[in-house]
């Protein structure tokens, strides 16, 4: 039987390799895409992952459950106050508390070089909080806070934009909204992420920010560094209801987000994006399809009178139907087979040409594989039950 | 062996009913060499397409071997072709790329036989057939008329029938093929008693049967033994 269907099968190689064309474009698009998508997927991952796994982010303003990170409001809610960061501090499994305010201003350098930047105003926990570590020179104190100093430390993108890659900006002056800043520090690079840079930024004492910069006492992040990763649904039950009393509000004003919270966000984000690729290409697929049909029904008219000897001889409706539902399978199954190889090398060329990380996961190979086998057996069926309900005694003397 | 009770059939297309048979009977016993003939449109075709189990009568009884055909449905008709009758028909009906060695076993694939006994079923029947062995593993288009006749027979032979039907089996091809296929036919008649019917509208094909049977109108108007049977010449296989 299997025997048969591949005789028959390349008894017309040029039709059967351009009628697959279709299912081989559609599967290779459809690995490629998801492929890009879980790449994409992985990468933001891996990423947020690296910003610190044990970390909580208390926003200003209440962000609803399920609208993302996105509609927070971040920034014009002006609930977070210093006061709040001694009671956080205090909270058992609390290993150490960062809090930020975040400005964007325009930063000019001796040299004439000007940048417009995230100005982050900030403490000496950030750096462990955060996760980040300096290069070169010295990372924010205690006494800087205390003294309002005019000290900042640079990330290392922000250091080339304003001095070059030849000048060392260690104790060069930089201006930040046209205030003199002294460079006491330079980040290591943390790498970005595509949509946030971590190594585009600058870190100025968070007394110099409030007082000096912009003149405001509110704080737009509170980052919490958890002792241990189990405690961290504890502690973020009980920095709520801390902030709640220091606030004396019955219903929070603040949001705290967890890291899993952002990243069920963000993959939320690429799979709708994963989906809505795949599914472009799966129309692909329907496409090929209907190739399918095509050339089976025109194999089944031109094999007429080979129908009608097998039912003389003997095959039953349901032999016939079976025979050219396996041929449609075969030619779709191997549609697929060549589609998974040829959209695994795309995804590899990606990767490796275009610097977007790629995967292609098992999975998405044996879905392939089962669509297009599918594939077959739905547009393969209507012709396989033309075929078998012709009339013996007509088939066998159609010319 | 085959027993014909008042058969009738009719198509009836609109309002019009034809008779294509009116009222047939026809015993056929075991063993024996008939020929049906009758000029077209006789009906001819009719009673060999329910003999051999491709149609069913209208009205009537049609037993083979023992057994009521007259009202199955299409599966079981196709499981009795299968197993009691083997075709033989004018223009060959091969399998265009299958080798002749795979054309013959072909009817043992719907009998689900293994493999390996096809093949060797296979072979018994394409020596009975009288058919070279240097030829098994071609393709029917290497072959002539008269030798692709020959796979033809060997594979009505293959899964041993009660009965093999021959459609016209000379009709495509020139009277010295013709007759080496009609003595092929009266071999497997005398040296294996095999029961033949042999449709056609040439007298002198008809002739080499033990019995022919004329059909005109729908109606059998003529049932005569042979008196001077014709014996094909070999010609030495083609």
């Amino acid at each position: 039987m299997i025997e048969e269907t591949r005789v028959s099968l390349t008894a017309n190689k040029a039709r059967s390799g351009l009628t697959i064309l279709g299912i081989v474009i559609g599967i290779a698009s459809v690995i490629a895409m998801v492929s890009i998508g879980e790449g994409a997927k992985g990468s933001i991952q891996s990423s947020i992952e690296g910003l610190g796994s044990n970390l909580l982010t208390v926003l200003p303003g209440f962000v609803q459950p399920g609208r993302g990170i996105v509609s927070s409001g971040r920034g014009t809610a002006q609930t977070l106050k210093n006061e709040d960061i001694d009671a956080l501090s205090s909270l058992e499994g609390v290993k150490a508390v960062s809090p930020e305010l975040q400005r964007r201003f325009q930063i000019t350098s001796q040299i004439g070089n000007n940048t417009n930047s995230t100005v982050v105003g900030a403490t000496d926990q950030y750096a462990a909080v955060r996760t980040v570590e300096v290069e070169n020179g010295v990372f924010l104190s205690p006494t800087h806070e205390r003294s309002m100093s005019r000290v900042a430390v640079l990330g290392p993108t922000v250091a080339k934009d304003l001095f070059g890659e030849d000048i060392d900006p260690l104790n060069k002056t930089i201006r930040i909204n046209k205030v003199n800043f002294k460079v006491v520090g330079i980040l290591k690079s943390k790498g970005g992420s595509g949509f946030m840079n971590l190594d585009d930024m600058i870190l100025v004492p968070l007394s110099t920010m409030q007082k000096i910069l912009s003149g405001v006492d509110y704080l737009s992040t509170i980052a919490l560094a958890v002792e241990d990763k189990n405690q961290m649904p504890a502690v973020q039950e009980a920095a709520s209801a801390a902030l709640l009393v220091t606030h004396r509000v019955s219903e929070p004003d603040f949001s705290i987000i967890s890291q899993a919270d952002i990243l069920g966000a963000l993959s939320q984000v690429t799979t709708t994006f994963t989906l809505f690729l795949a599914s472009i290409a799966g129309i692909s697929l329907i496409v090929g399809g209907i190739g399918i049909m095509n050339m089976m029904l025109t194999t089944v008219t031109e094999r007429t009178r080979e129908i009608g000897l097998r039912m003389a001889i003997g095959a039953r409706r349901r032999d016939i139907t079976w025979q050219f539902l396996m041929e449609a399978v075969m030619l779709t199954f191997l549609g697929g087979l060549i589609g998974v190889l040829i959209g695994w090398l795309i995804a590899f060329a990606v990767a490796r040409f275009a610097g977007i990380a790629t995967s292609v996961s098992w999975q998405s190979v044996l879905i392939a594989c089962g669509v297009a086998a599918g594939i077959g057996i739905v547009f393969g069926y209507y012709p396989a039950r033309r075929a078998a309900r012709l009339n013996p005694i007509d088939a066998l003397r159609y010319e | 062996m085959i027993e014909c009770r008042n058969i009738e059939k009719v198509y009836q297309s609109g309002e019009v009913e034809t008779y294509a048979l009116r009222s047939v009977s026809l015993s056929v016993a075991d063993g024996e060499f008939i020929s049906i003939t009758g000029p077209s449109g006789s009906g001819k075709s009719t009673l060999m397409n329910i003999i051999g189990c491709l149609d069913t009568p209208t009205k009537g009884e049609y037993l083979l071997g023992g057994e009521n055909v007259s009202e199955l449905g299409s599966d079981e008709l196709a499981e009795i072709r299968n197993r009691k009758i083997g075709f033989v028909f004018q223009s060959f009906h091969l399998l265009r790329r299958a080798t002749v060695l795979r054309n013959v076993a072909l009817p043992l694939v719907y009998a689900s036989v293994a493999k390996s006994e096809r093949l060797e079923r296979a072979a018994a029947a394409l020596r009975a057939a009288a058919f070279p062995e240097q030829f098994w593993n071609h393709l029917p288009n290497q072959l002539s008329g008269g030798m692709m006749q020959r796979v033809a027979i060997a594979r009505a032979l293959v899964n041993d029938p009660l009965l093999i039907l021959a459609d016209e089996p000379t009709g495509n091809l020139d009277t010295k093929t013709g007759d080496v296929i009609l003595d092929t036919l009266q071999r497997l008649h005398r040296d294996e008693a095999r029961t033949i019917i042999l449709i056609t509208h040439e007298s002198y094909v008809a002739e080499h049967a033990q019995r022919v049977i004329q059909v005109r109108d729908g109606s059998i108007v003529g049932d005569i033994p042979v008196k001077e049977r014709r014996i094909a010449n070999n010609h030495d296989h083609v």
